[in-house]
């Protein structure tokens, strides 16, 4: 297709894009975030660099949303919380394995290599444990049963949560050392970019669960099964997809992966708490219907987009006003362009 | 058996209060009946509790009089989030943005915040009128959205309102002849404290004027207990009314409703514009009674608790959801507060005697009945939605749809032959209940598909 015709096609989205840039540059002073990041650059590269890895972590949540959604067509409330749990499992570990911030760097890392797949582990057996019991009875019942359940169910997780850790956010020992590795002091320096050794833990986390998460659903039986499942239950029943097994592998893949993720933040954020689920699920939620839910790519760009968003919002405007934002956008999108920012072709789902 | 579980018919037009009374399947007398009781124990409860009953008081959980005033304004919310859930079908997770319109709207009105003191008896209709529109206006942009879809956005609603009542406390604004320098509309953080209670200028035992706020829980009791009444009689009106009826068809089948030549626009608008006035009386009564309202009152949990109550009782029951508002707010208020004082020591107790176990006895150590409050209502959600999703005291139809016949909204949201065959289904079972019009309540078992007369 040459340039022309889809200039053509795209006209009246051009257009609009051009009034938006004109409106952005016009009143450049007035808006906030575009005003101080047009003043100065390279704190604006960093608050965004930062957005960008709280963005993964909300990514690995969302995607938990977005694989059960687009399977069951159910919103599952408790995924949130049970990204929760894994940050208050990880706490208890470290607790019980006895580190603190003097701990040598030796010590710490092997605590988190075994302590990262066995919160994904748990996490992953309750989420599957949760559908097994609770979410299959259901499932032919009303969509609004399910998801009135799946409400119940995050309460129930939520007290486990104050069983476990106690009902006021509990802090971790400072783990990850806070050195630049890249910026002054670091490997090079780049601008005015600093990136902390605790960034690149978020990335060697989240970025090769992401990467074989894709791989899995895109390139194994299993995640062909998935799909097909996700595209017609039934007729992948016919077709001799054991269903049930593909549900409950996926909801195992949506509990490890938000596991991952509470792990990441508990350290990341150095606290746990039993309310942290709700916020960060609806924030991944949002994440994942931005994206448009259904779609892996769409829920991992949502969360990095709103990761950025949030990030930005912290820096130039306030962060009280970070809820209106996220909601907004949340109302907003599922208004006018319910299918998200990647309208999910059902080929593409899983 | 009730006047609500009878098929539609010669019942609707409104028989005498009368003869509804010698009516032996009616239950208004034990409404009254009821209705004495609660007034009666408000008044005395005092003096019982002072008096010669005070040891049965201390030993058993009798709910205090502000209890009770809790359980009857959560029962006023209950029952207009029912037109909107029950009655309409629309599942609306985030019902306390109107709740935050009805008591800042009081707060606004009422309080030395603007220097407004408009008396709270034409105060509670504003905080009604502006809470009908803010349902219409919430509920314009969702019409389109079905299900779940509709849920989170109500539910984005419920997120973004008690954020504007806490964040509108310093307004900058410069446009135009609109000049606004560090304006403090809502109150912010802090809230808005105080506010002017009810007060009615009748002079008795209880001082010159008679107000209605905590300070006189027995006025304050009356007057709530009236404010559910009447919502309960509006609500009833609305249920047997052309409106009521046409809500009850689109929750069934939107689709089929339109056909049938209901504005679905026009008529979803007024269950959420009716839905949301109710939390108009609500949100004015709470500000005025507690005398103070905070950001903090609106959240989500606040949605949530209402729509337990509403699945508790049966949603589209009127007494269904009150019962289910009675039920939720006693066992949080009073039941739970009362075990705990059984539990909370010996658990303590335990907790000391223990040998040290890491998070355990911690925990033990710690442990506050009322601090597993949610837990509570998790178990009751989950269960009631494998066991008895029509509720306790659910409507006859619901009951049937949901054992008898089949279940038949939305089997899954799959593809178009899918679609079309649970229509079809459906539209079998619908002929069912008509030629079958004994539906009667009072038939215990469920009746099973093609077992008419």
């Amino acid at each position: 297709m040459n340039l022309g015709a889809l200039l053509g096609r795209r006209r009246r989205q051009l257009v609009f894009l051009a009034v938006l840039v004109g409106i952005l540059i016009a009143f450049r002073p007035s808006i906030p975030i575009w005003g101080g990041c047009t003043d100065n650059l390279n704190v604006c590269l960093n608050v965004v660099s930062i957005g960008l890895f709280q963005g993964m972590i909300v990514a690995l949540i969302a995607i938990g949303y977005t694989l059960v959604y687009g399977i069951l067509q159910l919103i599952n409330f408790a995924n949130g919380d049970v990204f929760m749990l894994g940050s208050v499992i990880t706490l208890i570990g470290v607790e019980v394995a006895g580190l603190t911030s003097d701990s040598s760097a030796g010590s710490i890392l092997i605590v988190f290599a075994l302590l990262l797949p066995f919160t994904m582990v748990v996490t992953a057996l309750l989420n599957a444990s949760i559908e097994r019991v609770i979410y299959r009875p259901l499932r032919r019942a009303p969509t609004v049963a399910t998801l009135i359940a799946a409400i119940g169910m995050s309460f129930i997780l939520q007290n486990i949560g104050i069983l476990l850790n106690g009902p006021s956010p509990v802090s971790l020992p400072s783990l990850l050392p806070k050195d630049n590795v890249i910026g002054q002091g670091g490997l090079f320096e780049f601008g005015a970019l600093e990136i902390k050794t605790s960034h690149i833990f978020v990335v060697l986390v989240t970025l090769p669960l992401l990467i074989g998460l894709s791989w899995f659903v895109r390139s194994t039986r299993q995640g062909k099964a998935m799909r097909a499942t996700a595209q017609d239950r039934d007729a992948a029943g016919l077709m001799g997809i054991d269903v049930n097994r593909t549900i409950s592998l996926t909801f195992l893949i949506a509990g490890a992966l938000a596991g991952g993720a509470g792990l990441v933040v508990a350290l990341y954020n150095g606290q746990a708490w039993w309310f942290y689920g709700t916020p960060f699920g609806l924030l991944a939620f949002t994440a994942a219907v931005f994206g448009g839910i259904g779609n892996l790519a769409g829920a991992t760009l949502g969360g990095i987009v709103l990761g950025i968003l949030i990030s930005l919002n912290a820096y130039y405007i306030d962060t009280r006003w970070q809820d209106i934002i996220v909601f907004g956008i949340l109302v907003l999108v599922l208004v006018f362009r319910p299918t998200g920012l990647l309208a999910a072709k059902l080929s593409e789902r899983a | 058996m009730t006047a609500q579980n009878m098929p539609s018919g010669g019942r609707l037009r409104m028989a005498g209060f009368r003869e509804r009374l010698a009516d032996p399947k009616s239950q208004v007398p034990i409404l009254v009946v009821l209705i004495v009781i609660a007034v009666l124990y408000a008044a005395f409860y005092n003096d019982l509790r002072q008096g010669v009953l005070r040891p049965i008081f201390e030993a058993l959980p009798f709910p205090s009089t502000n209890v009770l005033i809790v359980m009857c304004y959560y029962g006023i919310l209950a029952l207009g989030l029912n037109i909107v859930v029950g009655f309409a079908g629309l599942l609306d997770l985030g019902y306390v943005a109107f709740y935050v319109f009805g008591a800042y709207t009081t707060a606004f009105l009422a309080s030395p915040l603007h220097d407004l003191h408009v008396p709270w008896w034409i105060v509670v209709w504003v905080a009604v009128g502006i809470a009908a529109l803010a349902g219409v206006l919430l509920g314009a942009p969702t019409l389109r959205l079905r299900g779940d879809y509709l849920a989170i956005v109500t539910l984005g609603f419920g997120q973004i309102l008690p954020v504007l009542a806490r964040n509108l406390d310093n307004i900058n604004v410069d446009i135009g002849p609109i000049h606004l320098v560090d304006f403090n509309l809502t109150g912010g953080n802090i809230g808005v404290n105080p506010m002017d209670p009810p007060i009615l200028p009748i002079a008795g035992p209880w001082g010159d004027e008679l107000i209605f706020s905590n300070s006189n829980p027995v006025a304050a009791f009356y007057l709530v207990l009236v404010l559910l009444l009447l919502s309960f009689a509006i609500c009833v009106r609305l249920r047997d009314s052309r409106l009521g009826r046409a809500w009850m068809a689109i929750r069934e089948d939107e689709t089929a409703a339109a056909s049938m030549g209901i504005n679905t626009v026009s008529t979803k608008l007024l269950a959420f514009g009716l839905g949301a006035s109710f939390s108009g009386f609500t949100g004015a009564f709470f500000g005025a009674y507690s005398t103070a309202i905070f950001p903090e009152s609106f959240n989500f949990a606040v949605s949530i608790s209402i729509l337990i109550m509403i699945v508790l009782g049966g949603m589209g029951s009127l007494r269904g959801v009150v019962l289910g508002a009675f039920v939720i707010r006693y066992l949080s208020d009073a039941l739970l507060p009362y075990l705990g004082s059984f539990v909370d020591e010996p658990i303590r107790g335990l907790g000391n005697a223990l040998p040290d176990i890491p998070i355990l006895t911690q925990r033990l150590q710690e442990f506050h009945l009322t601090s597993y409050n949610f837990l509570l209502y998790g178990l009751i959600l989950i269960l009631m939605m494998l066991y008895r999703p029509e509720g306790l005291l659910p409507v006859a139809t619901r009951k049937a749809e949901l054992h008898g016949l089949g279940i038949s909204e939305e089997v899954s949201l799959g593809t178009s032959d899918e679609v079309a065959e649970a229509a079809t289904d459906e539209a079998a079972e619908l002929q069912e209940i008509d030629l079958d019009e004994g539906l009667e309540p009072t038939t215990g078992e469920p009746k099973q598909p093609g077992a008419g007369p």
